[in-house]
């Protein structure tokens, strides 16, 4: 790790200043500080979040949960307001990484890393969650943009995920066995007439809609429904832990049984 | 028996030490006016160096100095050496090359050293290799086992022809070639045993420390065996006599096969110590480690399996490429041959077998012994072939095991490859396993598995190892370059408490417990007032080490032996102060006791008249009472049993998931079962590693190793494997040969576990047309053998 610049600010306005030249921001740094470690990043600057009050923290607004940015996995995971209204979420944070990753790791930090592994950005696209910043709400759909990449701007720092609450949703992960990352990890969502599916860890582009899956959800929200599913294998990623022929079948199978777990 | 004696299940005494974080490793040792080197390696597979330009790195700040292989060489530095001689089919010996451990000319795996950077801090030291520029000249690389003895493919070592160190064999061909022609059916089986991380959850770590007033040089290392890091760096690297080099292997975080060998940077630190005139700590990161320590296994196989028409084994023949890496690890030649061929009669009668095996170079990280060592390949093989001859005969796999087992009145039993098994009964573990694991019921479990969409499948396998390789003439005359034997020392204080130093070396084998169990045993005196002393050559008089699950068998019966002369000493003391003849002395219980009689002392009283010999017989005994034994076995030892797997694999998904895994070893004598049960667990947990998740990649053309990180490299988690049911014999057979009835039980999990696994898995497969997979047998391979047969089938 090389040396860099420590800074703590106590408001998302100070962190925001603080974002200068190659300062960096972390929430729980989980993804930086090993990065850091490799020496594959030197930034000037940390930026830790952990000073600033009010971001962290779960709350239920009208039809919609409101998830802080600094809110770790682990209080996702045993949020009874989220596991009551959104069984499925809770369970996506439960199966992230390990117990020391649930503790540390945010939410605001995994969907601004965007990793195309993750398992917040398929949450996030299937629920068709909005991303509040200090500057804008980006709906889920606008705002993963490919491996590593988001709509955020210079300066523009995530301070909540505001999930509206579905009829019904499930996750389902194939974890790589090393990593325990998505090989592939599918949410299936319905709210009344809609159904949206989204995939992460398989996509060249990191997460994706299935819309093919979701209009045959529509038609019949039904396990059945999803039979002979074709998800483009061309898509998709191809490397020594699955193929993306075998990703693409294991699109359907994740989807089939995340929609029989809605019930 | 005391409660703290042979048999008992006494707690691990060094884990409160451990698990209280007061253990000591390499890295923790500090020594005064320390620097720390950083090791700069190959991003290369195979590059020719055309210069390496150091000034500007030399200037970096903290840096105390940089070394190359050039620096090394004009200081007279030898190549690190090769333990084992391998002789090829013709007579010609291996083809050894150098092996620098500083490498000047030309780099040939993925991390290979190049350069030392000495600062007086690690991040400096590794600053300052950046600004380090080497000008390589990029070569291609081969990596593929199969394909390296192939005409056409890059060469690794120029004397070297077909990239080949030898090619050796075993076993007497014409006779094989004989039983072959009459046999009634041939099973053929090709295979791969996939190669692994060793992957200690301590990363290799070496302080040199030269003291510039005495001119003594100490290395304290994670080493499985320091005194032979002594004589291998002393007298081939460093020509550094021993009396001026103490190697200190202190508490050491595992190991499996991959601290036993000399390496580079132990070297380096030590050499350089005395050039900068101060101590050199190097530690390892965990991504150094993937692409230094030496690796395991990496055989690709094809063998033959001859049958009457019942099913009896007339002969066996194997052939195999065996991957040794870029250069030859201290122990790697033997390993595919003394301890892989000589494996393959197994458990059963087969009266014929030949065995030839090819060991070829790679641009990749030298390969040597990683826990099983050869015997796990043999292994693999034979159950595997055992297996796909059952399905084929329909012959119900335990039975045809059973039919070919040497029955038990047979031994001492004599293989046609070159192995005498001294003891051992085979019927009794397969048995016990099949009963543990309710082999009879598992069609009804099938059934029921099948209901809810699952494929069930259950693997037997039946193996033997070989443990602590011995004799040491008998190694020496197959290539040896080093003795078999281990030392000890008993040294009993003046007030009885016993201080006993062996050349075994534990790094989580629990040594400390068990060792100080067999002396509470024999002495009859508390454990608490026994020390075990290990690591330390300034310490411990000599030693062999910890490898091949030899310590309780070759360094228990130093031991044994040396308290041997500790009693009979005591005899000659005691019968002087109670006035009897010595040989009407008994030792039992704690004390010297005159036969017949209750005239007796005890072992603190005759310890202490050793040490103040008032009442003495000084004109026949010496005072004191410190006894060293060395002893090299007649024999290896043959532990074996049968493990027993039980699989459900998920068709949509290809997950194969153990449902049940049982154990049943015959171990001979148990010294401490509760440590037996534990070595068994680690065993067989990494035998499921390699069966189902581990799996070292190197990419086929660039040579980058792909799985160099736990984000790729699957370690096997608690959440992988089931609760084990593990037993050792109820018919257990004692060793023949050592004093102790023990045999050895480190590896055998490791050994038994990757076929019972595979067996399963091809046996939940076999609907489906599968009669084999490779290891690891990953989701996507286990889908892919179900989904290419289903496609085959509708064709």
């Amino acid at each position: 790790m090389r040396d860099f610049n420590y800074q703590r600010p106590n408001s998302v306005a100070d962190a925001a200043k603080a974002l200068k030249g190659e300062a960096k921001l972390m929430a729980g740094g989980m993804t930086l500080i090993p990065t850091m470690k490799q020496r594959l990043a030197s930034p000037s600057d940390v930026v830790d979040l952990a000073g600033v009050k009010d971001l962290a923290g779960i709350k239920k607004d009208g039809n919609a949960i409101v998830i802080g940015a600094m809110t770790s996995h682990d209080e996702v995971a045993h949020s009874a307001e989220v596991k009551k209204a959104i069984p499925a979420l809770a369970d996506l944070a439960d199966g992230i990484g390990d117990p020391q990753v649930r503790n540390r790791g945010t939410i605001g930090g995994s969907i601004a890393n965007n990793d195309p592994a993750a398992d917040y950005p398929a949450g996030c696209m299937a629920l068709g969650a909005t991303i509040v910043t200090n500057k804008r709400k980006i709906a889920a759909d606008d705002f993963f943009k490919g491996m590593f990449e988001t709509a955020l701007g210079d300066g523009e720092i995530i301070t909540a995920v505001s999930f509206p609450i579905p009829d019904k949703a499930n996750y389902q992960k194939f974890p790589n066995p090393a990593s325990r990352y998505a090989i592939v990890g599918v949410m299936v969502a319905k709210s009344g007439g809609t159904v949206r599916v989204a995939v992460t860890g398989a996509g060249q582009s990191g997460v994706f809609r299935h819309k093919d899956a979701e209009a045959a959800l529509a038609k019949s929200f039904a396990a059945g429904a999803l039979d002979g599913l074709k998800t483009d294998a061309k898509k998709l990623n191809s490397d020594m832990h699955a193929s993306a022929e075998y990703r693409a079948h294991l699109v359907g199978v994740m989807a089939k049984r995340a929609v029989a777990a809605c019930g | 028996m005391t409660d703290t004696g042979i048999g008992a299940p006494v707690r691990r005494r060094e884990d409160y030490r451990f698990l209280t974080g007061k253990g000591t490793y390499t890295d923790d040792i500090n020594r005064p006016h320390q620097t720390h080197a950083y090791i700069l390696r190959s991003p290369h597979a195979h590059a020719e160096i055309k210069g390496i330009k150091t000034d500007k790195a030399k200037k970096a700040p903290g840096v105390v100095a940089i070394f190359t292989g050039a620096d090394m060489a004009a200081d007279g530095v030898g190549g690190l050496p090769c333990g084992w001689l391998v002789h090829s089919k013709d007579g010609s010996p291996m083809v050894e090359p150098p092996h620098p451990p500083l490498v000047p000319d030309r780099v040939r795996h993925v991390g290979d050293q190049v350069a030392v950077v000495i600062a007086e801090s690690l991040d400096q030291a590794r600053e300052a290799a950046e600004s380090i520029e080497v000008d390589y000249k990029p070569l291609p690389a081969i990596i593929n086992t199969a394909q390296a003895a192939k005409s056409g493919s890059p060469q690794v070592w120029d004397q070297a022809k077909s990239n080949t160190c030898y090619d050796w064999h075993i076993g007497d061909k014409a006779a094989t070639d004989a039983a072959f022609a009459g046999a009634a059916h041939v099973t053929k089986l090709d295979l791969i045993n996939n190669r692994l991380v060793a992957n200690a959850i301590e990363p290799r770590a070496a302080i040199g420390d030269y003291d510039t007033g005495t001119g003594h040089y100490t290395l304290y290392t994670t080493s499985q065996n320091p005194h032979v890091i002594r004589l291998l760096m002393g007298a081939f690297v460093l020509k550094l006599p021993e009396h001026k080099l103490r190697v200190v292997a202190p508490d050491v975080g595992g190991g499996f096969g991959s601290k036993i060998y000399h390496y580079a940077e132990e070297a380096i630190v030590t050499w350089a110590s005395k050039k900068i005139g101060r101590p050199i700590k190097w530690t390892a990161d965990r991504s150094e480690a993937f692409m230094s320590d030496a690796q395991g296994r990496d055989h690709v196989t094809h063998c033959e399996l001859a049958m009457d028409k019942d099913g009896k084994f007339l002969g066996l023949r194997a052939s195999t490429t065996a991957n040794l890496g870029a250069y030859l690890s201290t122990f790697s030649t033997c390993v595919p041959t003394y301890l892989h061929g000589t494996l393959l009669a197994g458990v059963y009668t087969t009266p014929a077998i030949y065995c030839e095996v090819r060991a070829v170079f790679t641009n990749t990280v030298p390969v040597d012994a990683y826990r099983g060592a050869g015997r796990p390949e043999a292994t693999y093989l034979l159950e595997r072939i055992v297996d796909k001859a059952a399905d084929e005969m329909k012959i119900d796999p335990a039975e045809l095991r059973r039919k070919n087992f040497i029955p038990k009145d047979a031994f001492p039993y004599q293989t046609p490859v070159a192995l005498q098994y001294d003891t051992g009964n085979y019927q009794a573990t397969l048995d016990q396993a099949l009963k543990m694991s309710d082999y009879a019921g598992f069609k009804a479990r099938r059934e029921e598995a099948k209901k809810r969409g699952m494929l069930r499948g259950i693997g037997i396998a039946s193996y033997i190892e070989a443990c602590g390789i011995a004799p040491s003439n008998v190694a020496g005359a197959l290539g040896a370059r080093a003795g078999l034997y281990e030392a000890a020392q008993v040294r009993v204080h003046p007030t009885g408490s016993i201080s006993v130093f062996t050349g075994s070396h534990s790094h989580g084998q629990g040594h400390e417990t068990s060792f100080a169990q067999v002396v509470s045993d024999r002495l009859g005196v508390p454990i608490e007032n026994i020390d075990i002393v290990h690591g330390d050559t300034a310490k411990v008089l000599f030693g062999m080490g910890t490898y091949g699950s030899r310590s309780i068998a070759v360094g228990g019966t130093a031991i044994m032996k040396a308290l041997d002369k500790v009693i009979a000493k005591g005899k000659k003391i005691a019968a002087h102060m109670l006035e009897a003849a010595e040989a009407d002395i008994e030792f039992k219980d704690g004390k010297f006791q005159v036969a017949g009689t209750d005239k007796s002392k005890a072992f603190g009283e005759v310890a202490f008249a050793a040490y103040v010999p008032h009442h003495y017989p000084l004109d026949k005994v010496e005072p004191g009472m410190d006894e060293t034994a060395f002893y090299d076995p007649l024999n290896f030892t043959f532990p074996s049993g049968t493990y027993v797997c039980e699989v459900e694999i998920d068709p949509d998904t290809g997950i194969t998931r153990i449902v049940n895994f049982v154990a049943a070893d015959d171990f001979g004598k148990i010294i401490n079962p509760m440590i037996v049960e534990g070595q068994v667990h680690g065993g067989l947990v990494q035998g499921i590693g390699q069966a189902l998740l581990e799996s070292c990649i190197y990419d086929d053309k660039s040579g980058q190793l792909l799985t160099g990180s736990y984000t790729d490299y699957c370690m096997p988690r608690a959440d992988d494997v089931p609760s084990f049911k593990v037993e050792t014999s109820k018919e257990a057979t004692p060793c023949t040969h050592n004093p102790l009835g023990v045999k050895g039980c480190g590896e055998a999990g490791a050994i038994g576990a990757p076929p019972a696994v595979i067996n399963a898995i091809v046996d939940a497969l076999s609907e489906r047309g599968v009669t084999h997979i490779e290891m690891p047998a990953t989701p996507e391979r286990v889908w892919r053998a179900i989904h290419g047969t289903v496609a085959r089938a509708a064709e």
